[in-house]
């Protein structure tokens, strides 16, 4: 009788220890997400903080003026907002139809045994550091773009009268075009993972009807895969560009640097990131540091909207995949 | 015949549009593979791990770099490491379907791409301003920030992979939750979660941008987390925007060491994950 009584006392003791550590690990796990949290919080106020001073001194126009004078310590963001958003325009024209043909050839097209290692390898674009893509864009790609590209474009596209003005100026390689097409490289990977992965959320029978009705591969693409997939690859173009916005180093190297907004996007410029990347640790004065930090909170600002919409558009796509 | 001949002639060229788009991807991987091969190589020598950065005009190589740039990554990946595996567990066995859970998963996927310069111009805030100097304790902290959300994702990823059968199993035999998730869960997702953590030491080993403003540079030889520390991406940076050719030499060295620690670490989890026991 009594053995019969320790163990059960024993088997309470163990539920009881067993339900505390349920308790304790719950509680630890919850902490960790919740910090998750803290740190978007913490990145949000730290930024507020910090621009407050710049913010005060020059209110909204901040955002319009193009001044950027570190010695009369007048400060405006319009040139590297209007660098940030070209660029990454130029990222984008370029990118996406890119992105989108590769993903249709490991989708549609390639022979089974060579989609893993294909999808790897442009997926390891994704996997060189940006500052890689600097001093290859730097010493290699500049170079050549100011020997052939740009003469041909200023050639050809530089005389035609209305967009000419766009593809004007000296040919020096560093600019916002070398820049865009740079990031075009960079983003090409994400976007192109995520339109295949939602190409692959299509079943295979709608795609089996349309080729049993005699559609061609691209009338599937167009006719099946496109509408059934759409909004997960404008979330796909979104990330994408939200990678191209922040993208810090291999920009700096490339774009000149220059704050002041040219026709031309030939000519050099700066984005958000290559000016604090440039000139952060070597701003004195307290109104200059806090001008920079309200770049970046500008930055983090628009990121974070494009970022947020992309994520709503895959999370709505998924929604309708599961039901 | 017309109409046919005609569909037939733009599926070819579209075709032919993506083979060439693909080509053109890989082109570019080529590419800068190829430059990094050409130009590096050549710096890879002897002196390059075992002297320090030099001041220009002098012989010289990259050890104190290598060295800063291996310890912040470590201590990133201890710090990241358990916070990103413990939010995530959070997020795939205590939290399905819940607001709260929602919220820290959306969250998390945005910082995940949130700009890296950011996180740097956000440990400057609060690390180097408040002590009053760079150190490579804000460096690694900086890192670790961008480890966290890479390794919460997967982690979460991971464990809904894990067939509920075993932790219904496991339950049923009387042990606590808690129990379940570390001696069944981990044990059925470890593949994937170390993937996650290569995947994690890949992305932050080339890091720059977050290190400009916290780790910074320092020319020579330190061990010491709480002054300015040497790292490779910010050395390349400082020597391949230099005029001097022997600092651009030095660039292109690092460069290469770089690239391939980060593709060997790609390769390496991608093989591993693939390997995964319940990957469709």
């Amino acid at each position: 009788m009594s053995a019969d009584i320790a163990i059960t006392t024993r088997v309470a003791e163990q539920r009881r220890r067993g339900a505390i550590g349920d308790v304790v690990f719950r509680a630890l796990t919850f902490l960790f997400a919740l910090l998750v949290l803290l740190i978007l919080g913490g990145v949000i106020v730290a930024l507020v903080e910090g621009a407050i001073p710049a913010l005060r001194t020059f209110g909204v126009s901040f955002l319009y003026a193009e001044v950027w004078n570190p010695v009369t310590e007048k400060f405006g963001a319009l040139a590297p907002i209007y660098g940030t958003l070209v660029t990454s325009a130029i990222a984008m024209l370029i990118g996406i139809p890119v992105a989108f043909g590769v993903a249709v050839f490991i989708t549609e097209i390639c022979p089974i045994q060579l989609k893993r290692p294909l999808a790897t390898m442009i997926e390891l674009l994704a996997a060189i550091p940006s500052i890689i893509y600097g001093i290859w864009g730097l010493f290699v790609f500049a170079p050549f773009v100011q020997q052939y590209i740009e003469p041909a474009i200023i050639d050809t596209l530089g005389q035609v009268p209305g967009i000419g003005a766009l593809f004007a100026g000296p040919p020096l390689g560093i600019g916002v075009l070398t820049a865009g097409f740079i990031l075009a490289i960079m983003v090409l990977p994400f976007i192109s993972s995520i339109m295949r992965d939602v190409f692959e959320t299509v079943p295979p029978m709608l795609k089996e009807s349309a080729y049993g009705l005699g559609a061609t591969r691209t009338e599937v693409v167009w006719q099946v895969v496109l509408p059934f997939t759409r909004i997960g690859v404008v979330g796909g173009v979104m990330l994408g560009l939200g990678r191209a916005l922040g993208e810090t180093m291999a920009v700096t190297f490339v774009i000149g640097n220059a704050h002041r907004i040219s026709a031309s996007i030939l000519q050099p410029g700066t984005t958000i990131s290559a000016s604090l990347a440039n000139e952060f640790t070597e701003a004195v004065g307290d109104l200059y540091l806090s001008s920079l930090i309200a770049l970046g909170l500008v930055l983090f600002v628009i990121t974070f909207i494009v970022l947020a919409i992309a994520k709503f558009m895959l999370l709505e796509l998924q929604k309708r995949a599961g039901s | 015949m017309g109409v046919y001949r005609r569909r037939r002639l733009v599926n070819r060229m579209v075709m032919g549009l993506a083979v060439a788009a693909t080509a053109f991807g890989l082109l570019w991987l080529v590419l800068v593979l190829w430059t990094l091969i050409e130009n590096g190589v050549a710096a890879i020598t002897r002196a390059l791990f075992s002297q320090m950065t030099p001041p220009p005009g002098s012989a010289g190589g990259l050890l104190n770099a290598i060295f800063g740039s291996v310890v912040m990554t470590l201590i990133a990946t201890l710090i990241g490491t358990p916070t990103g595996i413990l939010a995530g567990t959070f997020l795939a066995e205590y939290s399905r379907g819940g607001r709260f859970g929602e919220v820290v998963r959306f969250i998390n996927d945005i910082l995940l791409s949130a700009p890296s310069i950011i996180v740097g111009l956000f440990v400057y805030e609060i690390m180097v301003v408040k002590m009053g100097h760079f150190s490579a304790w804000a460096g690694a902290v900086a890192l670790a920030i961008i480890v966290i959300p890479v390794v919460v994702r997967t982690t979460e990823d991971m464990l809904n992979l894990v067939p509920n059968a075993l932790r219904e199993a496991a339950s049923a035999l009387g042990s606590p939750k808690w129990k379940v998730i570390v001696m069944v869960s981990y044990r059925a997702a470890i593949q994937g979660m170390v993937t996650g953590v290569m995947l994690a030491v890949a992305r932050i080993a080339g890091e720059t941008a977050p290190l400009l403003f916290t780790a910074l540079n320092n020319q020579f030889w330190s061990t010491n987390m709480n002054g300015p520390m040497a790292n490779l991406p910010v050395v390349i940076f400082q020597f391949a925007m230099s005029p001097y050719a022997d600092w651009q030499v030095l660039a292109w060295g690092g460069a290469l060491l770089i690239t391939i620690t980060v593709l060997l670490l790609n390769i390496g989890a991608r093989a591993l994950a693939s390997w995964g026991t319940f990957k469709q």
